[in-house]
């Protein structure tokens, strides 16, 4: 939001004049991520990670430009044309690892990112937008994710997209012929890998307007901040630069060390030593797990192996795992308390930390576990309680919880806490 | 001249019954480019769908002289595995005692079979969940807890005439289309 209080774009040198009467680009960026936009002054390192996830897609548009100038994506050949860039390939492998790693360290980032939505209930009115685009942005990821897994055509590549786009068989009457249709055959083959290719680079720019609109969105109200009190005063606020790009510097130095950490020292910790294997359509791996990210939504998946009231197992599981991620799209109305932060609702921290946190570590650890008991067992307690947190202790607690009070403006809160800090 | 040209419209526009000639003509523009965008995108969309190449690699012969009772072999067809599997008579006494009714999927063994070749068991090696290759079919792998084959993907566990028992899976495995051609070659597709 342009606060009255807001610096204004004066440019000074005669070039930069000129070009702001003829295309104010530098005026957008000065008022988007310059000295223009006002921040809540009393940010914390939670609010780091929406930038780190604007790095990552930089890096993994970048090196995805570069490894599609070096692979080819026929059956025939893709696999040899990935270890071409891995050996012959002038530091093919340092791109290659970095765009795996870059796949990871981006969801790790917007997995941080999207917790921080849910701790300081960031997707309330007024920024249910800029939530509602976020998880948008999550699905597309997701999307995007599998079908860059495919292309190495391994055997996790392969057994990956058949399971995957196995997904869409379940649903009733157009299921199967979906899933041909989308494979363009009867298995994943050439005609799959081709098109994945296609999308795979086509997304990620999907990716990047949907981005600008989130950040668009953001705009309107402004950040919100950990004591989830909207900005009222000059005071309350400091310029986005120099303040917060100095913060995001030192987090993306923070998240560069751990980054480069994996693809210099162990590329292949997060992969899975069967997609070096080349994908073979008349044997399936013992073990078929995705890439770790989605874990979480494969433990629901794989939690249904019972029928309910005539909708059979495996339809159930498949509306599971994507009914986990659409109920995000609720949370700004499931969510009805008139306080954001969870700083300020004790019952609600607790159950976010002691109820909803070891559940998605469950979820995320039982996704990587094979299909044995007992580990079914778990997925489908930790699947339920995945769900109750959303659509029944959410609403509950909301209602019934005994808030703090608030401070009367963010320069209160800081202006406390360091008196506190000063008696100490 | 305002006036005139006022006038002129009224009576360009034929204002009868309170159907103007403009409302016949948005309309019918509307309709035409509707259909137009309708057809063009049939082909952006059936481009999809399996090419010439891949529909015509759509059968595939196989020779059963050499399957010992008790062996199975993993076939292709349209690029994916075929199990043809010959029973033996404990797996053929065991596939029959089952209750049917009791099955998700009631078939019987004689259902999943060709007359006269109930002990040839052809399936598509596909498990009906997600479509992973089910274990059973190589020597020397597990065959699940009902002797037939085992899915380790999600656990899905089918019985010695490929019908589904436990996990997952909702239907049996499916049996293709096929032909006995002679008494030792299948047609398949
Ligand atoms: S694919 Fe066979 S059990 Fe899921």
């Amino acid at each position: 939001m342009s606060f009255p209080w807001a610096n204004h774009y004066q440019p000074t040198n005669p070039l930069m004049k000129w070009m702001d009467e003829k295309l104010p680009l530098p005026r957008f960026v000065y008022n988007a991520i310059g000295a223009g936009y006002p921040v809540p002054r009393n940010l914390n390192y939670w609010w780091n990670f929406g930038v780190l996830a604007g790095f990552c897609l930089m890096i993994q548009i970048v090196t995805g430009i570069i490894l599609a100038m070096h692979y080819a994506p026929n059956a025939l050949v893709a696999f040899d044309s990935t270890e071409h860039i891995m050996r012959d390939v002038n530091w093919g492998w340092m791109m290659r690892y970095a765009h795996a790693n870059g796949a990871s360290a981006f969801f790790v980032v917007v997995y941080t990112h999207i917790f921080r939505g849910f701790l300081f209930s960031s997707y309330k009115a007024p920024r249910e937008m800029i939530w509602l685009l976020g998880v948008v942005i999550f699905l597309l990821m997701m999307a995007t994710a599998f079908m860059g897994y495919v292309l190495p055509w391994g055997q996790m590549s392969f057994w990956g997209a058949k399971v995957i786009t196995g997904l869409f068989g379940a649903i009733p009457l157009v299921g199967e012929p979906l899933q041909v249709w989308l494979l363009g055959g009867f298995a994943p083959d050439n005609a799959a890998l081709n098109r994945f290719f296609s999308l795979h680079f086509l997304l990620p720019f999907v990716i990047l307007g949907v981005v600008i609109l989130h950040i668009w969105a953001l705009h309107i109200p402004g950040s919100s901040n950990p004591t989830g009190v909207e900005v009222k005063q000059e005071s309350d606020t400091v310029p986005f630069h120099p303040y917060y790009t100095a913060k995001d510097g030192f987090g993306l130095a923070a998240f560069l060390v751990i980054y480069t950490a994996f693809v210099f020292f162990m590329p292949n910790a997060l992969g899975h030593p069967d997609n070096y294997i080349p994908a073979n359509p008349l044997s399936t791996p013992a073990h078929i797990v995705p890439e770790w990210y989605f874990w979480p939504f494969y433990a629901i998946l794989r939690a249904f192996t019972f029928d309910f009231f005539f909708v059979p197992a495996k339809l159930l599981g498949v509306l599971a795992m994507f009914a986990a991620i659409l109920v995000w799209f609720f949370l700004p109305w499931l969510d009805t308390s008139p306080v954001r932060s969870a700083r300020y609702r004790p019952l609600l921290r607790k159950f976010i930390w002691f109820g909803f946190v070891p559940c998605m570590a469950a979820l995320f650890y039982l996704g990587g576990a094979p299909a044995e008991e007992p580990y079914v067992m778990f997925s489908q307690l930790a699947a339920a309680y995945y769900f109750a947190h959303f659509l029944i202790i959410l609403p509950i607690v909301s209602m019934i919880e005994k808030t703090k009070p608030l401070p009367n403006s963010i320069t209160d809160a800081v202006l406390a806490k360091n008196g506190e800090a000063a008696a100490e | 001249m305002a006036e005139a040209t006022i006038d002129n419209t009224a009576v360009a526009d034929g204002d009868e019954g309170g159907v103007r000639r403009r409302d016949f003509i948005e309309i019918a523009a509307v309709s035409f480019g509707g259909v137009g965008a309708l057809a063009t995108l049939y082909p952006l969309i059936s481009q999809m769908a399996p090419s010439k190449d891949v529909l015509a690699e759509s059968s595939t012969e196989v020779d059963i002289s050499a399957i010992q009772p008790g062996q199975a072999v993993k076939a292709v067809f349209r690029k994916q595995p075929l199990f043809v599997r010959r029973l033996t008579e404990k797996e053929i006494a065991a596939a029959n005692a089952v209750d049917v009714g009791s099955l998700r999927d009631p078939k019987t063994l004689a259902e999943m079979t060709k007359e006269g070749h109930e002990d040839m068991l052809i399936t598509m090696g596909v498990c009906t969940h997600l479509g992973c290759v089910p274990l059973g079919a190589g020597e020397g792998e597990v065959k699940g807890e009902f002797g037939g084959y085992f899915c380790p993907c999600h656990g899905s566990h089918y019985d010695t005439a490929a019908r589904i028992r436990k996990g997952p899976a909702p239907t049996n495995l499916e049996v293709p289309e096929y032909e006995y051609t002679s008494d030792t070659t299948v047609k398949v597709g």
